[in-house]
């Protein structure tokens, strides 16, 4: 065998995958990476600014460069490390960022604009012409990127499992095993990979393997349930559950970790009746990290090259998979660990051309070994490596290869570490950071802990900064970060952002510590001065459906659903989701839009009635001796001299002034109360109630009784309501704002009499589970009338007509009772929430956004900016708009500077978003029946 | 996320509760509007140990103090909240 690939023949490769279309095979146990290595086949992918061509680099989860996307249809998954997929029969994997191929790709046409790709390019285009910059953007969009998500739907399944132990141990190499046979009580030990052992297959001695590393080494064998008993794996004791396939992905407070577990490989089927991934939450007393170290690249020209890799990889090709990823081989290194890769390659049958060291003196070896000697540039042909430029003690010198083995020194993965708070200190001798204190149980050990070998420090000594790569999933140079530092950059966190620098899929993970080397040369100082930037969560990438679980689709939130829900659901209206509810925007008949149907329902409100379910107004059972006094806390409107039988509107403040919430308030008897308030503030105003009688005023003897779900409500409104009402009642119905008890198809109900149409109006609640029949006997008397079912946009046009406000839309949260011109409501001798705030002067200053009404000849864009002419400043806004039920023209609520002293005035509403700019005119904010003659009795 | 020891409930997970206030931005329904403006807008926000008002709203829906590190997220100690020592 003359190329690289499969130590000894390709026996046992009996799994069918293909690249790019090309059928290949593959040996059970091997990464795509490994698979790929083995058929020869290097070039792998483009990169993600240049489409320089890449290959495989290094041999676990850091790799930068060999991203693909595997799998078809909705199973489809972009950016996955070839190094982190372990093949499985029928794998389809494809090569991402080239048009139309990986070997001819159009997109290297940017590698012969680098010079303008340069960091910061994209800030840069901000300063030519903004025609020319939204040309930039495109094309940059287009040319640069990852692979591309599928349109389909995931056809899989996914789950969240919670787990408490005493002790986790992340990483399954030979300190986590140490650490987790040592540990008592519930231990827990998680492995990325899918067996355990972690770099053993790349230690001596060097037997290259024709099996998958542990079988070949003798060592026990591994369970594939990727979650077993640890007895019997690997030696552990059975107080150990082990999860392979399993990457902890955060450290988080007290304890806290997320792991991701794949159960079947990306883009494979799952197991029958299994999900495809699975996010654990798990609680763990103590923390042990053996996360062990990433080998650093070393940083020269063209080091990008395929052919160029990790010296440790090369080991883990040919210990663990059997494959030799070259037969000339080039080690170049910093340290004493690259030599081991010397033996190893030489026992895989390989040629070792030379070592060149950085270091003045080299340890004994049989190899030909070069002391004060660095790689400077690589030559290639089709795209791969063919040749080594080296400077040894200055002098240039070349060698052919096709294989250069680097290794640059060990970076401990101190990730979770840094995610949990821990402090990191600086260790000149293996030029990282190992991990400090830790404010939580938090141990590392091994490789993570700085059990690395030492390494000399890089020399400033570059000849082509531009072509040696630093970041090799970003393409961010050693140029660029010279370039960065010569345009003022100086803190590490501001390199990042300009250049991009360890912000690609990988975090950095190869490249953060040669960036902040070179910065730390440029500017003269060391590395720990240089900073670090924050190390953030997920560790690895993971799929969006991992972190939703289960709760996707129909479970993506949860649907509450109206007790009269079949009733309405029968008429087949369009729903409208608000909050968690599910509630009838419309019930079109036949051949009726939204809008035909929404002006029908309205109209019949105003001529004859109408019903509504206001089921989900928020609503509070209050009663006890000092349930008035409560009330008066809560509500910044008179409440205690309410007579029994009555109600009253009433308005809630937040501490600051501002208007939180609106509703009604009823004296059902000398102690007991029902106070209502809005539906998506019902959570909120549960929370307050609790707040006010617990924290403010628990002396208080008063009972606070939430009765959203329990009670449901049907609105009966129209000038022929009262008729109605006292038909099915047989009695005489309460006046405006009283109430009264009665019976409606022999269920027991309560009658508020509020308006919130405008008409007289009757709101009739009754427990949710006996509400059916009395929803039934009111619609067939109101449709005996010639009135009608409304739905949520007939109660929009109705109460916008009334200038009724709304919470979220004219109560924004930034607007006080004076803004909404609900002042004189307010109670005089304060003692409520938010009266000491209400004082300031600039609560109730004139040029406040105020509450106005609009009117227009045309229907009025709801958001739409208010201007007094096109290039003027903004003056307020459009909050609400309908049209007339009755009349014609748009009309509108709106929030307008000063508006109350504005009655009058001639504005544009504007909605550059829609293309619509409408003449207004400003008046009072009602615009239906201004003397409420309508709702009296 | 954070680990609460209900004084109540015992040890509970941080989803399970609310965080409303500090205990220094109380405002009182007595208390005169200059030191209510100023508990809401000129709060302390010291680095390091805190006592804070949480709700444990999907657990027995109580009022609780916790004193807590707001650097190191660490819990010193959970009370039920006493207006008597509280407030």
């Amino acid at each position: 065998m003359s190329g690289p690939g499969r130590i000894g023949g390709g026996e046992g490769a009996t799994l069918r995958f293909t690249f790019d279309g090309v059928p290949l095979r593959a040996r059970p146990g091997d990464t795509l990476a490994a698979a790929l290595l083995a058929s020869g086949i290097g070039l792998v992918a483009r990169s993600f600014k240049y489409h320089r061509p890449r290959g495989i680099m290094a041999a676990g989860v850091e790799e930068p460069n060999a991203l693909v996307t595997v799998g078809e249809g909705g199973r489809t998954e972009p950016n996955t490390r070839a190094t982190d997929l372990f093949v499985y029969d029928g794998l389809v994997a494809r090569s991402q960022n080239r048009w139309p191929s990986l070997r001819l790709d159009l997109g290297a046409i940017n590698g012969l604009a680098a010079p303008f790709l340069a960091a910061g390019f994209y800030y840069k285009t901000f300063f030519g012409p903004p025609a020319r910059w939204m040309l930039y953007e495109r094309l940059i969009r287009r040319a640069a990127g990852l692979g591309k998500a599928p349109i389909e739907a995931d056809p899989d399944r996914y789950e969240h499992r919670a787990a408490f132990c005493d002790v986790l141990v992340v990483g399954g190499g030979p300190a986590g095993l140490a650490a987790a046979a040592a540990a008592e009580g519930r231990v827990m030990l998680v492995e990325q990979d899918r067996i355990l052992g972690g770099n053993i297959f790349a230690s001596p001695p060097f037997v290259p393997s024709a099996v998958e590393g542990p079988a070949a080494r003798g060592a026990p064998g591994v369970s594939t349930s990727r979650d077993t008993n640890g007895d019997g794996v690997a030696g552990l004791p059975s107080n150990v559950r082990v999860l392979t396939r399993t990457t902890a992905t955060g450290v988080w407070d007290h304890g806290f970790v997320t792991l991701a577990q794949r159960l079947v490989e990306p883009g494979e089927a799952p197991l029958p009746g299994q999900p495809v991934q699975r996010l654990w939450h798990v609680r763990a007393r103590r923390i042990i990290l053996a996360t062990g170290a990433i080998e650093r690249p070393l940083t020269f020209a063209g080091n990008d090259r395929p052919g160029v890799m990790l010296s440790q990889a090369v080991r883990s090709y040919i210990g663990r998979f059997g494959v030799l990823p070259g037969r000339r081989v080039v080690i170049a290194t910093n340290n004493d660990d690259a030599y081991h890769t010397a033996e190893a390659i030489a026992a895989a049958g390989g040629a070792v051309v030379a070592i060149l060291d950085s270091r003045d003196t080299t340890p004994e070896t049989r190899f030909p070994v070069f002391a004060r000697a660095v790689a400077v540039a690589t030559r290639g042909r089709r795209y791969h490596l063919a040749a080594v430029e080296a400077e040894i003690d200055g002098v240039r010198r070349r060698f052919d290869a096709d294989l250069l083995a680097m290794s640059g020194g060990f970076t401990p993965v101190v990730h979770l570490h840094s995610q949990a708070g821990g402090k990191l200190d600086w260790r000149a001798d293996i030029q990282a950071f190992v991990p400090g204190v830790s404010p939580q149980a938090i141990t590392s050990v091994g490789a993570v802990a700085g059990e690395v070998p030492p390494i000399a420090a890089a020399s400033a000594h570059l000849p082509d900064p531009k072509h040696s790569f630093v970041d090799f999933q970003n393409d961010v140079t050693a140029a660029d970060i010279d370039l960065a530092w010569a345009e003022g950059y100086r803190s590490v966190e501001h390199l990042k952002r300009y250049t991009t620098l360890g912000m690609a899929t990988d975090q950095g993970k190869t490249s953060n510590m040669a960036a902040l080397s070179r910065l730390a040369g440029a500017a003269g100082i060391d590395i720990p001065q240089a900073g670090l930037t924050t190390f953030r969560a997920p560790f690895t990438p993971v799929t969006l459906g991992t972190l939703a679980g289960a709760d996707g689709g129909g479970h993506a939130a949860p649907r509450r659903r109206l007790a009269l829900h079949d009733r309405h659901q029968a008429l087949a209206p369009i729903w409208q989701p608000l909050g968690y509810w599910h509630r009838p925007r419309a019930y079109p008949l036949a051949g009726e839009t939204l809008h035909d149907a929404a002006i029908r329902e309205a109209r019949a409100v105003r001529t004859t009635a109408g019903i509504v379910d206001v089921s989900t107004l928020a609503k509070f059972a209050v009663s006890g001796p000092d349930a008035a006094a409560f009330l008066e806390l809560v509500c910044a409107t008179g409440v205690a001299k309410l007579g029994v039988g009555r109600g009253r509107y009433t308005f809630m403040l937040r501490e600051d002034g501002m208007v939180a919430d609106d509703g009604t308030v009823w004296r059902l008897d000398e102690a007991r109360w029902l106070l209502t308030s809005s539906t998506g503030g019902a959570d909120r105003m549960e929370a307050h109630l609790s707040y006010v009688h617990r924290v403010l005023a628990p002396q208080l003897r008063v009972s606070v009784v939430a009765q959203q779900e329990h009670l449901a409500g049907i609105a009966l409104a129209g000038p022929l309501a009262a008729d109605i009402l006292a038909g099915l009642t047989g009695e005489i119905p309460p006046s405006h704002m009283g109430l009264a008890e009665a019976t409606i198809a022999g269920v027991k109900i309560l009658i508020l009499a509020a308006s919130y149409s405008g008409e007289r109006a009757f709101e009739v609640y009754a427990p949710g589970f006996e509400a059916g029949p009395v929803w039934d006997a009111l619609d067939r008397a109101t449709r005996a009338r010639g009135g009608f079912p409304y739905g949520l946009e007939a109660l929009e046009y109705l109460r916008i007509e009334k200038g009724h406000i709304v919470i979220g839309a004219e109560a924004d949260g930034r607007t006080t009772p004076h803004d909404l011109r609900l002042e004189r409501m307010l109670r005089k001798a304060g003692g409520y929430v938010g009266a000491q705030a209400l004082g300031r002067p600039a609560l109730s200053a004139p040029d406040r956004m105020q509450l106005v009404g609009l009117e227009a000849a045309e229907a009025i864009p709801e958001g739409a900016m208010l201007i007094a002419a096109t290039g003027a400043p903004v003056e307020g806004h459009v909050s609400s708009a309908a049209g007339r039920v009755l009349g014609e023209g748009g009309i509108a609520l709106g929030l307008l500077s000063g508006g109350r002293a504005r009655i009058g005035a001639r504005l544009i509403a504007s909605s550059p978003v829609r293309g619509r700019h409408v003449a207004v005119t400003v008046t009072d904010p009602l615009f239906y029946d201004p003397e409420g003659a309508r709702y009296r009795d | 996320m954070m680990r609460i020891d209900c004084p109540h409930c015992g040890p509970r997970a941080q989803a399970e509760f609310g965080y409303e206030r500090t205990l220094d931005s109380i405002v009182t329904i007595d208390m005169p509007a200059d030191e209510a403006v100023a508990r809401l807008y000129a709060r302390t926000n010291p680095r390091g140990l805190d006592d804070e008002l949480w709700r444990h709203g999907f657990g027995c829906r109580q009022w609780i103090v916790l004193r807590r590190n707001r650097v190191t997220h660490e819990i010193v100690g959970v009370t039920a909240f006493d207006p008597a020592i509280h407030l």
